[in-house]
């Protein structure tokens, strides 16, 4: 790592995350900075730039939200720049601080991810409508949760897997999220329960999917000479990965994500980790449905492919297993403000390297973790990778 | 620390419409131009891909997603940030500073002819609860905002109006502006007040094209091209996006950007030290505000140099030496582009008929437009 500078964060907050928040985007992106400040020690004159993340405009209906959220987010006469990546964007946010430390640029970087889907009005999947090719893909009417069955379905297929094996992550991260105040969709249910819920579109039924949420979330970044300054108990952002695959998501074969291999070869790469099953501790895979987060377990090279529903079975991936993955309560249970999901993700590693994660914290006294989110039309990966 | 150069650029446009082309199109020609300038193999020879663009803009919710194949940036490190395409540039700049990345690529774009209802995106813009509910066109607001410029600093009518006559005269020799044209100063006076005190011909008119940059580390730079432009600073600000608390006389954003770009390029004395500008020019006023907040001039001062030709082409100081968007056409989030693609034919001894003698330093400014106080400056040279 000679002449390359360390990047580190040292505080983060994340407000509730729920349906139809009354706060608007600029108040929940304040709440965040503030929090963010608060347990960093920090006031906002340290922060010498500020990056945003948010997803589609077309939630709140404004053109250029970064612009319009600046103030809320604490940008007032700063650097500011929002970077946009779909879902992939809350934990592709950081990466964007990281850079802003990491070039000598600047010594603190404010990370900032908010959403506010409530006020896509009756319901944000409308927003969803016109991510697809105007052309091709459009005139069809599909919708989120109809490509999702597609990907899940040909995931199943590949693998042999039933419904069982993927339902036990809705009920782990469920459950997980019962120790974490902000959230949403916390609940102590069982197999038989996500096999009863609705069908929405099969195999998609209405357990295996995370809702859809208002939130935000924000990180401190620090150069390693302030990091010292500020606190004895920095963690440091290692490595850092992102991958794009092909718009054309029809000609891909849906039941490995490649892209995300790719953005964790990347990040592990820098984060010089050959072994990643032995090297990381926790792992916030990216979960807004059930099976997503098998698919992403495997595309961490965190197992073989296909061998991630095993894990589950087996506990492995339980808060006290060898490999915890999404002690936080993930998405299917804190809920899904998509940007702010990502961040928090990110936020829920930092307190696990920090043993701060109170209820939540692992036993397994980690050192590495890594969080990861997907997004764009089953095409993203974003991936960091955090020591302490 | 790596130096940073700009080892490659492309082109297309800028044109008022371009029915043969597609947004991919577009993007993918202006690419390979770029691609075939820096001598590189895009899928192999770059680190990163950056893409500038706004959903609403594109007609997309994700626009992102469709991004990758026109570049050669399939399975490969692509993002989008959502905004000016000098933006874009301030991030490639820092991504090589990390010391872990070589080669960036850096696209922005504006398919302007493919909306429909532009005012309405701008209008979109503008604060949902307390400025939408008025209604009008968004473009009040640059009205409101060169009524105040000119009451604070006595900047007159005809010295504005100036800046379009010098502007639209220097596109004439710019293959890729779209609006040259010898216009009088009579005649932008006499166009409609469209926004009072802004007329017709004030505004730039929005027009189509595609600008990519390679961007490389210095070990890179000296393996590709014996003509790199360093980039020497760079910097960006959002003063506020709240109309009733902004300065509207200055542009306080352009300020603040300059003197972080000034700091790092070690700049103390703009006027002297740098030959030659492409400043935002969306609005003709709008080239003379933000001459004063890059401090070639006093306060007030901008209307005078204008009216005595020393920014003009010939002048001692040339600014929009390419026609600026008034001459160019209004590229939306590829405006910081086209400011950085003449800055950078300039420094390179490539700008034709309209190349400015011995230009060394450059300096290129941008500005989100309505309803924004977000812009960004970068200064380039071609020495190091």
């Amino acid at each position: 790592m000679f002449g390359k500078k360390r990047v580190a964060i040292v505080g983060a907050g994340v407000t509730l995350f729920r349906r139809n928040i009354k706060e608007t985007g600029k108040e929940l992106s304040y709440e965040a900075v503030k929090m963010a400040l608060n347990t960093a020690g920090m006031e906002l004159k340290d922060m010498q730039s500020v990056v945003m993340g948010s997803a589609p405009d077309a939630f709140d209906g404004v053109h250029m939200k970064g612009e319009y959220l600046a103030d809320g987010a604490g940008a007032h006469c700063k650097p500011y720049t929002r970077v946009f990546v779909g879902g992939g964007t809350g934990v592709f946010t950081p990466l964007a601080g990281w850079w802003h430390v990491a070039s000598g640029q600047f010594d603190t970087c404010l990370v900032v991810c908010e959403e506010k889907m409530s006020s896509c009005y009756p319901h944000p999947q409308f927003a969803f409508t016109t991510i697809f090719d105007p052309i091709l893909e459009r005139p069809v009417g599909m919708n989120l949760i109809w490509i999702f069955a597609l990907e899940m379905n040909r995931y199943m297929h590949k693998h042999n897997l039933k419904k069982e094996d993927i339902a036990l992550v809705s009920v782990k991260n469920k459950r997980n999220a019962l120790d974490n105040p902000i959230a949403q969709l916390a609940a102590e249910i069982t197999v038989e329960d996500v096999l009863k819920s609705e069908i929405m579109a099969w195999p998609v039924q209405r357990l295996d999917v995370s809702p859809t949420s208002d939130g935000a979330a924000a990180l401190i970044l620090a150069s390693e000479d302030v990091a010292k300054e500020v606190t004895d108990n920095p963690v440091w952002i290692d490595g850092v990965g992102w991958c794009i695959d092909s718009t054309q998501w029809t000609n891909r074969d849906l039941y490995y994500p490649d892209y995300v291999e790719y953005a964790a070869r990347m990040a592990y790469k820098m984060a010089g980790i050959r072994n990643p099953p032995k090297e990381i501790d926790v792992a916030e895979p990216y979960d807004p449905f059930d099976y997503k987060e098998l698919h992403h377990i495997e595309g961490l090279l965190l197992c073989k492919k296909g061998e991630a529903p095993k894990l589950t079975r087996e506990g492995v991936t339980q808060r006290d297993g060898d490999l915890p993955t999404c002690p936080s309560g993930g998405l299917l249970g804190c809920g899904n403000p998509i940007a702010a999901a990502g961040l928090m993700k990110v936020s829920e590693i930092f307190w696990q390297l920090r043993g701060e994660a109170g209820k939540r914290q692992v036993p397994c006294d980690p050192r590495t973790g890594v969080a990861q989110a997907w997004g764009d039309l089953m095409q993203y990966g974003s991936v960091i990778v955090l020591r302490r | 620390m790596s130096d940073v150069a700009i080892v490659g650029v492309g082109c297309v446009g800028f044109l008022p419409i371009t029915p043969e082309l597609s947004y991919k199109e577009l993007m993918y020609e202006t690419a390979v131009k770029a691609y075939e300038d820096a001598g590189i193999n895009p899928r192999k020879d770059v680190d990163v891909f950056v893409t500038c663009a706004e959903d609403y803009l594109e007609g997309f919710s994700i626009f992102d997603e469709f991004v990758p194949d026109q570049l050669g940036a399939a399975l490969r490190h692509l993002f989008t940030v959502s905004g000016d395409g000098m933006l874009g540039l301030a991030t490639a700049y820092m991504l090589i500073k990390t010391g872990h990345f070589d080669t960036v690529v850096v696209e922005a774009h504006s398919k302007a002819s493919d909306i429909l209802t532009y005012m309405d995106i701008v209008q979109f813009g503008l604060d949902p609860i307390f400025n939408r509910p008025l209604g009008g066109h968004p473009y009040y607001v640059a009205g409101m905002e060169m009524n105040r410029y000119m009451h604070d600093t006595g900047t007159t009518p005809e010295q504005c109006a100036q800046v379009v006559v010098k502007n639209r005269k220097n596109a004439i020799s710019n293959p890729y502006a779209a609006y040259g044209a010898n216009v009088t100063t009579d005649q932008v006076l006499c166009s409609d007040a469209c926004f009072f005190p802004l007329k017709k011909l004030e505004i730039s008119k929005p027009a189509d094209g595609c600008v990519v940059m390679v961007l490389a580390s210095e070990n890179i730079t000296r393996k590709l091209t014996d003509n790199p432009v360093w980039v020497k600073g760079v910097g960006w600000c959002t003063e506020t996006p709240n109309l009733e608390t902004r300065d509207w006389s200055r542009a306080v954003y352009t300020e603040i950007a300059a003197e972080m770009a000034y700091k790092s390029a070690k700049i103390s004395n703009p006027w002297k030290e740098i030959d030659f500008a492409e400043i935002h020019d969306l609005f003709a006023y709008k080239e003379l505000q933000h001459m004063e907040a890059l401090k070639f001039c006093n306060y007030g001062q901008a209307g005078k140099l204008v009216e005595d030709g020393i920014t003009a082409l010939d002048g001692e100081f040339p600014i929009n030496p390419s026609g600026g968007l008034l001459g160019m056409g209004y590229g939306l989030e590829a405006s910081g582009m086209q400011k950085l693609l003449e800055v950078v034919l300039q420094l390179r001894g490539e700008a034709g008929s309209r190349q400015i003698p011995e230009a060394e330093v450059g300096l290129a400014q941008t500005w989100r437009g309505i309803p924004t106080a977000t812009g960004a400056v970068a200064i380039l040279s071609n020495s190091e």
